[in-house]
């Protein structure tokens, strides 16, 4: 074992890695020495000085290399001639280290005299205050009177904006440059940096819009002093004032931990809402990191304009109702259409939800007419074969390993996905990606495929046909090589998304891919911890749309059906056309999203949601849901992880929750009483649905001590992020982890010959939407209608930078920027900030003769 | 016998001599003793600025939780108190608050202040929620109401100057 040391730390032995720091092998033993600028998540820089201690290093002969004994036999040890950096030395064999003596002691007390020289004593007021690392540090370490005179602090800025989202207090500031290190070291954002020297040094923007950053407010969780606040929080709450709930971020498929801190609120009317967002540590999902819409997007939640009670058609207007005349009516008049009915979900609803929703169809209305409003992604079966098999972790990823990123952009869609994926390729992980066009995860990539508009499936079927062969030299093909560097690689992931390409391209692509990581039969890439495919789907929930069997050819667990129902498409026609009679949407919007036109010939049409949308504008019954927040539930990421979210606030109005005014639909067409708790629903799916057999919401509640240390006690160590007492899910095993999977059948795809310019949307991370716009802090930061193209292609349509051009797409008219672009591959139009378009299309677009029109921030 | 009772009749006939010790409440009233504490005030500065910063500590020292404090961040052009911080919204509801008097202890600007009113009768349970405006002192003669609008960068320090124990 020579990869472990042995070092005592205050007389107590630690047996650590080697390569660990001495801070770092003292907090394993719960020997807290203390940090500022130290975080465990980012590299050493030793600059706060706060963590000096004694530490002793076994003496030599320099002839020999012999230990030297004192006389009674001990080592003897030398301890150099001054204090050193614990966060800086990495433990060796046989080190002492010595934290509670009295130099130590002393270095503690000066540090923190010499950083409240010019902090401000502005306690009560500062945000931090309460949970911040100075403040406990100096109770617990600080001398409690200061030699040096007060009237000297340096009196700077105490409000900067750095953007809208994050505000900073030079003033506060105590340099560690914790901010500074993960912007540029975890998540490759260097929008900010220090300026000037000395007691004049000070953070600065350099990026506009300010701090121009998906992920700053975990700056404001890492910062150890209140320098920097989140606008969405600033002055909103004393930490101890509130009171945290466990959730899961709605946002995206990779299901980021999340905790709601709430408050009762007197503008709110003494109700208890949502104050901040903050991460949760989870080190399998999102270790202890969120996006800044996981952060900031919650508003929705407590919005005004929810709706509070069910509402019935009467006389051409929707009024309020009470919840049984409702319920009574959709459920007389789902059953009267029992013939021609059909039911479209949104994929973000809970797992209890949409189980519940396809039984009403399934059991109670006998039709198999049920499907996903949204289908933008394919390929759920195939992951229930090939998926990250269980007892993964992204984090695990590194050198000998292979990621493959396909059609996706990470960073827009899933950004804790990028950072993974990201981090993994700094460890030495192969990171293919093959898209149409140059993302961010390209600067990581080892190989980067940009295949041309229409070639993107017949690119991965030659990969899938190289990476079949054995090369014994390199190929300078870039497709072989990446084939190649796949293929022998100990773990592979791959992830694939949506970009540009048709759902039934999507199945086929993932088809390929499964192929892909079943080429190396046997000791494949499938099965095995950290191999398998990982769908980017577009929502938090579509994994468990999936396996709920809100599906027209799948039921629950992906027992194929007899008689396959309608598809969403088919939906659509049928609602223009009359065969339909009777449509339910919950949670979902496909009048809004531009998928159904009108109410068509429907008879009846019955909208489950949390606002007014347009679909709800036509429907006859109105039904009033709760947000997650509002009430229990479990989401499945695209990891396959089921995960746990707890009620946090007091329902809006008289709103219910979805799966019981499913279940109460459901009793009234004769499905048995219904399940009271969400947990009990729960437990029926756990019984039908093969995958999540043995899974309970105790089981999904279950937590283990994870590496590094956060919140509470340990707030001075890994910051504000909340540590994991909620659960941390469980992954469900795919087929091949138990048995052998068949390689898929891949019918050859036409290649399309596409003349003029092609047109894909591509995806933003804040594009508006029913939810985001209900958060005002977001909103100068919304995507808004861009069009990207290369400068030859702008030249050809007469356009340049910063033009305004309107642009016709399935005719539907965008008013558009015009940036021009040379990353962007000749012949190809990116459009983002609108809503989602499948496939490549082709556009009018044509040059606005306005006035040079300045985006104004409204 | 008759010497107890004679005994007993000298004690009441010396105290018909007496003047009497009831007050005429209400419409005499005892002066408070100077450590009474009474309803709380909110205490202003001479320039009429708000003492109170809304740092919340009155209400988590509160053990009765009677106390709710909400803040907003000033600025100079509407300006409540000195420094960042004030409480857009302060409550206390006086059928919870025990007068401890812990408030004023937690307060690092010494605005909240337990005075010397012990009137407090409500007929429900709403009014006895005492709110800012409730609770807030009358501008001092010379001073502004709050908001106030303010030159920028003169009350930039929310704790004021307190000399160091001595």
């Amino acid at each position: 074992m020579s990869d472990l040391v042995t070092v005592t730390i205050d007389g107590v032995e630690v047996t650590v890695p080697q390569g660990t720091l001495v801070v770092d092998a003292a907090k394993m033993i719960d020997n807290d020495i203390p940090v500022f600028c130290y975080h465990p998540k980012l590299k050493p820089v030793g600059m706060c000085r706060m963590c000096l201690v004694e530490i002793g290093v076994p003496m030599r002969d320099r002839a020999t290399g012999e230990v030297l004994r004192n006389e009674d036999g001990s080592v003897r040890l030398n301890f150099g001639r001054g204090l050193q950096t614990a966060c800086t030395v990495v433990v060796s064999d046989g080190m002492v280290v010595r934290t509670a003596t009295q130099p130590v002691k002393d270095a503690r007390e000066a540090v923190i005299e010499f950083l409240l020289t010019s902090h401000p004593l502005d306690c009560p007021i500062c945000d931090k205050g309460g949970e911040c690392p100075l403040q406990n540090l100096t109770m617990r370490y600080g001398r409690g009177e200061s030699r040096f005179d007060f009237s000297n602090k340096i009196l700077l800025d105490k409000h900067v904006p750095l953007g809208e989202l994050i505000y900073l207090d030079r003033q506060r500031c105590i340099q560690c440059a914790r901010c500074i290190r993960f912007q540029d070291e975890v998540v490759d954002d260097p929008v900010i940096d220090f300026h000037n020297r000395g007691r004049r040094l000070e953070i600065v923007t350099l990026s506009e819009p300010g701090f121009d950053s998906y992920w700053s407010g975990n700056t404001t969780d890492i910062c150890p002093v209140g320098a920097l606040t989140t606008a969405d929080f600033r002055f909103g709450a004393r930490p101890w004032e509130l009171t945290s709930v466990a959730s899961v971020c709605t946002h995206c498929p990779v299901g980021c931990n999340t905790t709601l801190d709430t408050r009762r609120e007197a503008i709110a009317g003494g109700r208890s809402v949502i104050k901040r967002v903050m991460p949760r540590q989870n080190e399998w999902v999102n270790e202890i990191w969120i996006c800044d819409k996981g952060r900031f997007v919650h508003h929705y939640a407590d919005a005004p304009t929810r709706l509070k009670q069910p509402l019935v058609r009467k006389n051409g207007q929707l009024v309020e109702a009470s919840w049984d005349e409702a319920l009574d009516l959709v459920a007389g008049k789902l059953q009267q259409h029992k013939t021609a009915v059909a039911g479209l979900a949104g994929d973000r609803l809970s797992n209890e939800d949409l189980y519940l929703f396809q039984k009403l169809f399934r059991e109670g209305l006998g039709s198999n007419n049920i499907d996903l409003a949204n289908r933008r992604l394919a390929g759920g079966d195939v992951v229930a074969q090939v998926g990250l098999a269980s007892g993964s972790n992204l984090k695990e990823l590194g050198a000998g390993d292979a990621v493959l990123v396909v059609a996706t952009d990470l960073h827009e869609e899933a950004p804790v996905w990028w950072l993974r994926v990201k981090q993994a390729a700094e460890r030495g992980a192969v990171v293919v990606v093959a898209n149409l066009r140059p993302t961010r995860l390209d600067k990581f990539a080892t190989h980067r495929l940009h295949y041309a508009p229409g070639e993107a499936l017949s690119t991965i079927r030659q990969l899938v046909n190289l990476a079949k062969v054995e090369m014994e030299t390199a190929d300078s093909d870039p497709l072989a090589a990446a084939a190649d560097a796949l293929i022998k690689a100990k773990n592979m992931v791959v992830f694939y998304g949506s970009e540009g390409l048709t759902y039934e391209e999507t199945d086929a692509l993932a088809r390929l891919l499964a192929n892909l990581l079943l080429v190396k039969n046997g000791e494949g890439h499938v099965g095995r911890p950290n191999n398998g495919l990982i769908p980017v789907w577009p929502h938090s929930n579509t994994q468990g749309a999936w396996d709920m069997g809100v599906h027209p050819a799948f039921a629950p667990g992906y027992k194929p059906v007899s008689e396959p129902g309608l598809r969403a498409t088919d939906i659509y026609a049928g609602v223009a056309d009359g065969s339909l009679k009777a449509l339910f949407v919950i949670g979902a919007d496909p009048v809004g999203d531009g998928l159904m036109a009108d109410r068509g010939q429907l008879d009846f049409l019955v909208v489950q949601e949390l606002f007014m949308t347009k679909t709800a504008e036509l429907a006859d019954v109105v039904l009033p849901a709760q947000s997650w927040a509002e009430r229990e539930g479990t989401f499945t990421t695209g990891e396959r992880r089921v995960q746990r979210y707890y009620m946090a606030i007091p329902p809006i109005g008289d709103s219910r929750p979805d799966w019981q005014i499913l279940a109460q639909i459901n009793e009234r067409v004769g499905l048995g009483k219904p399940a009271f708790a969400a947990s009990l629903v729960f437990n029926e799916i756990a019984k039908v649905v093969p995958q999540y057999k043995g899974m309970d919401y105790r089981s999904l509640a279950r937590v283990e001590k994870q590496w590094p240390d956060v919140g509470g006690e340990d707030l001075y160590y890994g910051g504000t992020a909340h540590e994991n007492r909620s659960g941390l899910g469980q992954q469900w095993a795919c087929v091949a982890e138990s048995a052998t999977v068949e390689r898929f059948d891949v019918a050859e795809q036409p290649v399309i010959a596409r003349d003029g310019l092609q047109l894909v949307r591509v995806a933003a991370l804040y594009t508006s939407g029913t939810l985001i716009e209900q958060s005002p802090v977001l909103h100068h930061r919304m995507a808004r209608p861009t069009i990207q193209l290369a400068h030859a292609d702008a030249t050809a349509l007469g356009l340049a930078d910063d033009d305004r051009a309107e642009v016709t797409v399935n005719s539907v008219t965008y008013e558009t920027a015009v940036r021009v672009n040379e990353q962007v591959p000749a012949g190809l139009v990116l459009l983002s900030g609108v809503p989602y378009i499948a496939g490549l299309t082709t556009a009018q677009i044509r040059k606005l003769e306005t006035a040079v029109a300045q985006p104004t921030g409204d | 016998m008759i010497t107890e009772i004679l005994k007993g009749m000298f004690t009441t006939f010396k105290h018909l001599l007496q003047p009497p010790v009831t007050i005429q409440y209400p419409e005499v009233k005892r002066p408070v003793r100077y450590r009474f504490k009474g309803r709380h005030e909110l205490k202003r500065y001479d320039n009429g600025l708000e003492k109170c910063i809304g740092c919340a500590l009155c209400a988590a020292a509160c053990p009765a939780d009677a106390i709710f404090v909400e803040a907003a961040e000033n600025t100079d052009d509407e300006r409540y108190s000195p420094g960042e911080r004030y409480a857009r919204v302060y409550e206390i509801n006086m059928l919870r608050c025990i007068f401890c008097g812990f408030c004023e202890d937690a307060c690092p600007t010494e605005a909240i202040v337990l005075e010397d009113n012990y009137e407090l009768s409500f007929y429900d349970r709403a009014s006895a929620i005492y709110t800012k405006e409730m609770l807030l002192v009358p501008v001092p003669p010379g001073g502004q109401p709050t908001p106030q609008k303010v030159e920028p960068g003169k009350y930039d320090r929310a704790i004021p100057e307190m000399e160091d124990p001595k």
